[in-house]
Order: C-alpha cells, then sequence, then structure tokens
C-alpha cells in the first residue's frame, strides 16, 4: 500500500474526521424516532455519511490505478497578511470607525504583495475611503461608525 | 393568451423608472466587479448583496439578477482580453477568444459574444415564461417526500455534471449541508452546533461562507503566485464583424442557445455545464474545427449563448420548484430570504407582479448589457489594466463592509476569515467550493422535508419509494451516478474537462 494522492488521502481523513465530530456532537442531541425526529437524527446520519465517503476517499488514494499527485505547499505569508487585514478590520472597526478602519485594511493586507509601495498603498486607501464614503455611508446609507469613536463621543 | 398577459404584467413592473433604474445599476455594477480577474458571478453577487438591502424585493431581485448576468458579461470580457476566465463559465471562451484577441480580432470577439448572450437570452426568457407556469403547477403536487427526492436528484445531478472527482465532491456537498444546519433547529429550538456562541445560533451566514471561500481563498491564491500577463488592451478596435463572421456564428449560436437553455433547467445544470458542452458540440460539427484552438468564432459564439441562455434558464427550478440548481441560484435563494421572499410556486400566485416582472427584466438587462457595454468596452479594458497590488486590497475593503452590513456584527467579518482559510485549504486538497455551498443552502430545507415526510408516514422509510413522484426522482439520481460510473463515460467525461 502507498499513497498515491496525497491530496485525496489527507481530503479523505480531514472528511473522516469531521464526520466523525459531527456525529458525536449529535448524540448528544435528542435523536428521536424516525416518525419524530429530535434535532440530532439528520446531523447524525449525515456525519455518518460523510465519514463513509472520506474513508472510501483515503482507500482510493492508494488504490496502484491513481494518478499519483501532491499537495502544494502553502503560501503562509499571503494567508496570514490577508486573514490578520480582515480579523484586525473587525477588531478595530467599533473604536476607530469605518474611514481609519479602511486604511489599516488596505496597508496590512498590501504587505501580502511583491510589490509593496508606500505611495501606491496610501493612494489607494484614500479612493477606497472616498468610494466607500460615497457608495455606503452617502448613496446607501448603511449603519457604520464613520469615524474614531474618541472624536465623536 | 395568457402568457402574453403575464408578460404584459411583467414588463408593466419593470419598465417603471425606478425599476430600469436599478436593474442599469445591477448590470453595470456586475460588469465593473465582473470584468475583474479572479471574481466570478458568487463572489460578485455575495460582494453587492448589501447594495440591494434598502430596496424594495422586486428592485433588489431585479437589481440581482443585472448583477448576475454582468458579472457573467464582464468574464467574458476578462477571458478573451486577458485569458484569465473570471469565472468557469467563460473557462472555454477564453481558449478561442483569446487566440482571436491575439490575432487582432478582440474586438470581433467581444462583439459575438454580446450578441450571442443577447440572442440565447431573448430566447431563455421565453422558455422560462413558458414553462414557469405548468411547472409551478407541478410543484404543487409535491409533498414533502417529492422535495426531498427532488433536491437529492439536484444535489447528485450538481456534482455528476461538474468537473473533478465524483466522491469528493459529494462529500463537498454532505459537508456544506452539514454546515447548513448549525444553529437552531426550527422543529425543537434546540441549538446545534453552536458551542454556545450566541451568534452561532442563528446559523452560518450564507453570504460569510460564500464570501469566503469564493472571495478571500481565490486572493489568497492569487497573491502566492507571480504571474505574468501578455494583454491585448490597447488593441480593441473595430468591433463590427464582418459577413462572413456572421453567417459562421448564427448557426453556433442557435445552437448554443438550444443546448444552454436546455441543460439550464436541469438539476445541476447550469452556465459552466452549458458552455462545456456547447463548446465539444461546435467542435464536433464545425466545418472549421481544425482552426479551434486557434481563433475560431464558433468557438466564442457557441458557449456564450449556452451560459447566458442556461444563467437564465436556471432561474426556472428555483422560481418553479423553490431548489437552486447550482451555487448562483443558491445564492439567489439566500438574497430571496433577506428580503423575505421563500422561493418556491407559490411566489408566482401570491406575488405575480414580482414573478414576471423578474422575467421581463432579465429581456430588459440583456438588452441593457449590450446597448451598454460595446460602447463602454474602452471603460471595462482601462479596469483591466490596474495592478492586483491594488485591486485585492479593495476586494478586501468591498467584501468587509458587505459581510459587515448583513447583520451588522464583526462576528461576521471574523467568519469570512475562517471561511477563506477553509477555501483555501480546500483548493490545496482539490476540493471544489461550489457544491458545499449548494449543499450549505439546501442543508436545512432538505432536513425539514425528510422529517416532515417521515412524520407524515409515521416513520415508515419506504414513503420515498412509494410515491411515484419521488421514487421517479430517486432513480433519475441513482441512474445519473451509474451513467457517470461507466468505464465509457468516465473517459470522455475526464477528457471533456481537461480541455481547460
Amino acid at each position: 500500500m502507498q499513497i498515491r494522492s496525497q491530496k485525496d488521502f489527507a481530503s479523505g481523513l480531514m472528511f473522516v474526521a469531521i464526520g466523525s465530530v459531527f456525529s458525536y456532537i449529535a448524540t448528544t442531541y435528542n435523536m428521536g424516532t424516525a416518525a419524530k425526529m429530535g434535532p440530532g437524527f439528520f446531523p447524525f446520519w449525515l456525519g455518518i455519511l460523510l465519514a463513509v465517503l472520506g474513508a472510501i476517499i483515503t482507500m482510493g488514494a492508494m488504490s496502484a490505478k491513481k494518478e499519483s499527485d501532491k499537495i502544494d505547499q502553502w503560501h503562509w505569508p499571503s494567508v496570514l497578511w490577508v486573514t490578520g487585514s480582515v480579523v484586525i478590520f473587525g477588531v478595530v472597526l467599533a473604536y476607530l470607525g469605518l474611514m481609519l478602519s479602511i486604511l489599516v485594511l488596505v496597508f496590512i493586507s498590501a504587505m501580502a504583495s511583491h510589490e509593496f509601495h508606500w505611495k501606491g498603498t496610501i493612494v489607494n486607501a484614500v479612493i477606497l475611503n472616498v468610494i466607500a464614503y460615497i457608495a455606503f455611508i452617502w448613496g446607501l446609507k448603511l449603519q457604520f461608525q464613520v469615524w474614531p469613536s474618541f472624536f465623536t463621543a | 393568451m395568457e402568457l402574453l398577459d403575464n408578460l404584459a404584467l411583467g414588463f408593466a413592473t419593470a419598465l417603471t423608472l425606478q425599476n430600469l433604474l436599478y436593474c442599469l445599476i445591477g448590470c453595470v455594477l456586475g460588469t465593473l466587479i465582473g470584468v475583474l480577474p479572479g471574481l466570478g458571478p458568487i463572489a460578485t453577487i455575495a460582494m453587492l448583496l448589501p447594495a440591494t438591502y434598502a430596496l424594495p424585493p422586486v428592485a433588489a431581485l431585479i437589481m440581482l439578477a443585472g448583477i448576475y448576468y454582468g458579472a457573467q458579461y464582464g468574464g467574458s470580457t476578462t477571458a478573451i482580453l486577458v485569458n484569465i476566465p473570471g469565472e468557469s463559465a467563460s473557462v472555454v471562451t477564453a481558449i478561442d477568444g483569446y487566440q482571436m484577441a491575439r490575432r487582432g480580432r478582440a474586438g470581433v470577439a467581444l462583439f459575438t459574444a454580446g450578441f450571442g448572450s443577447f440572442f440565447a437570452g431573448c430566447v431563455a426568457t421565453l422558455v422560462l415564461a413558458a414553462f414557469a407556469v405548468p411547472l409551478s403547477e407541478l410543484a404543487f403536487k409535491f409533498g414533502p417526500a417529492e422535495y426531498f427526492s427532488l433536491m437529492v436528484l439536484g444535489l447528485i445531478g450538481a456534482v455528476v455534471l461538474a468537473s473533478g472527482s465524483l466522491v469528493k465532491a459529494i462529500a463537498m456537498i454532505v459537508l456544506g449541508l452539514l454546515l447548513g444546519l448549525i444553529g437552531t433547529d426550527v422543529n425543537s429550538g434546540a441549538a446545534r452546533y453552536s458551542f454556545d456562541i450566541p451568534e452561532l445560533t442563528d446559523g452560518i451566514g450564507f453570504v460569510a461562507v460564500a464570501m469566503g471561500m469564493f472571495g478571500f481563498a481565490e486572493i489568497m491564491a492569487n497573491l502566492s503566485q507571480r504571474e505574468h500577463r501578455e494583454t491585448f488592451l490597447d488593441k480593441v478596435t473595430n468591433l463590427w464583424p464582418g459577413k462572413e463572421d456572421f453567417k459562421r456564428m448564427m448557426p453556433s449560436i442557435l445552437r448554443g442557445t438550444a443546448i444552454g437553455s436546455l441543460l439550464g433547467v436541469l438539476p445541476g445544470g447550469g452556465a459552466s455545464l452549458a458552455s462545456f458542452s456547447a463548446y465539444s458540440l461546435e467542435k464536433k460539427t464545425s466545418k472549421y474545427s481544425a482552426e479551434f484552438g486557434k481563433g475560431a468564432i464558433e468557438g466564442v459564439a457557441g458557449p456564450e449563448s449556452a451560459n447566458n441562455a442556461a444563467s437564465q434558464t436556471s432561474f426556472i427550478p428555483l422560481l418553479t420548484l423553490g431548489i437552486p440548481p447550482n451555487a448562483v441560484m443558491a445564492l439567489m435563494v439566500g438574497a430571496m430570504t433577506i428580503h423575505n421572499i421563500q422561493p418556491g410556486p407559490q411566489v408566482m400566485t401570491s406575488n405575480p407582479a414580482l414573478f414576471w416582472g423578474l422575467i421581463a427584466s432579465m429581456w430588459i438587462g440583456n438588452l441593457m448589457l449590450i446597448v451598454l457595454n460595446l460602447p463602454m468596452i474602452g471603460v471595462w479594458v482601462k479596469l483591466l489594466t490596474i495592478p492586483y497590488r491594488h485591486l485585492y486590497p479593495a476586494i478586501l475593503v468591498f467584501c468587509c463592509i458587505g459581510v459587515y452590513t448583513v447583520n451588522n456584527t464583526t462576528f461576521d467579518i471574523y467568519l469570512t476569515a475562517v471561511f477563506g482559510i477553509i477555501g483555501y485549504l480546500f483548493a490545496k486538497l482539490g476540493c471544489e467550493g461550489a457544491p458545499l455551498l449548494l449543499g450549505f443552502v439546501l442543508g436545512p430545507m432538505m432536513e425539514e422535508n425528510f422529517r416532515r415526510a417521515l412524520l407524515l408516514a409515521r416513520g415508515d422509510f419506504t414513503v420515498f419509494v412509494t410515491r411515484p413522484l419521488s421514487l421517479g426522482l430517486l432513480i433519475a439520481a441513482a441512474a445519473l451516478v451509474v451513467i457517470v460510473m461507466l468505464p465509457a463515460v468516465k473517459k470522455t467525461r475526464e477528457e471533456a474537462f481537461v480541455e481547460e
């Protein structure tokens, strides 16, 4: 037995794990009977189904006929800068307001690019602020803390 | 003629100044975002959804439909000029469209795509109007058992007809169904999988899932590779095709429209499948098959007509049965729910102005797109010259604002970030996101009908096979799986998708 498709092997195991967790948690809910199902019934069987499908995929990954493939390397810098910038945007939004938060989001996410320039990023952030103000605050009248809370309070 | 009366009502609704304006805004915004490389209709609709919140339901749906067509049109423009299909439906357009652009015929390719789409849109609108009434009458005969079986058929259809590994796609659907169950169970009021997080008791927002997996994950993937792109932005002159071009494109447009209208209605069908099938058909039937891959006009006309026809007829199952046949329509279900419309056969009777207005607006939207986009090609081309390093922070900003405004909570922003990473992981593992999204939207509906069917049958599981309609649907689903598993079909299916 040899793992021929890394992608299928790993995703299969992932499905088995997720399916098992969903089914396990479902057992803590009321299962009920087929005629009067509780909240646990449907997710329990779906979880089992997912685990079984995962097992099939994992086995298939070791079949001799399977084309072999490798999982590509994760490009951690892009993942972290992008995710980080979004999470920080969420954290600061209530305190800094939309305008400054956009600035923060644009700057942090721009770090992920190979071609980061201060000047270009500033221009970009300003343009996006203007668009956001006109479109969302003025045009669509969406409810936002626009300016920092320590200014307006 | 009832059909004419209905259409008259539709046009009366769609032709009000207000609705015309929203249709126009939708088309423009959709094209604007859709033209950006790497943003397909799913990400575009999710991103622009907040723009429709404040509108009355009719205007909101008209605008969303406009966004959808606009995004698709924008996607073809990008495919032809930059060889980056913005969405799977324009993958095949990129093959010959880009080659036409390389030979200095970018303008003609763009015109062909636009004209083909318009023609297909007109026909598909009529098909939609004609089939809507009988199908929704059929839908009233459906009980919970039939609905459950229909959803099974739809989900199986969605994976069978898509590319990639069958078992993996089914697993993604099941995972989507499970994620859809997170939140409060409507029957018992019990909170499921919410781990005492109050925001999770309302369930995961579909906007967060769609934006994370189709917006953020895409950005991460794009950033990790340095790409050199050869573009033909300055060469878009002379839009008008010659007489010979017209002669060659017309049969392709007709065939594309027919195949697209048909495949759009099928559960699991939709724009991508239609354009792939149309391309293979053109390649097989054309006199000029040697030219394919080198800039054959048929290779643009066929698939572009087909994907537009299909994207319109895929509204049929959504509007008449309430079942979304593909991921884009699943998103429309979510959008309709936000506006308190439960999609299904009752929409037509309880809200005829909305129903027929939407249909009429589709035709108007198509007309607007061709009138608007051909002269405005220069503007879209300019957009394509914006470097990606400026583009992706902008996409992030709009996604964050969009997802925040659904419920005015930052929790949804974090959730989107999580789904971004999940989407990136899935891409690395070769798992497709679209089936998951479809399952996610159908999850609660499926459970509801499953439970109701068994309640009515007093726990007898044979109810799904003893009711003839339900049995027929399940047999069709099983047949689909068997057919795909057949060695001969399996081989052609793999070949068909290798053409990418």
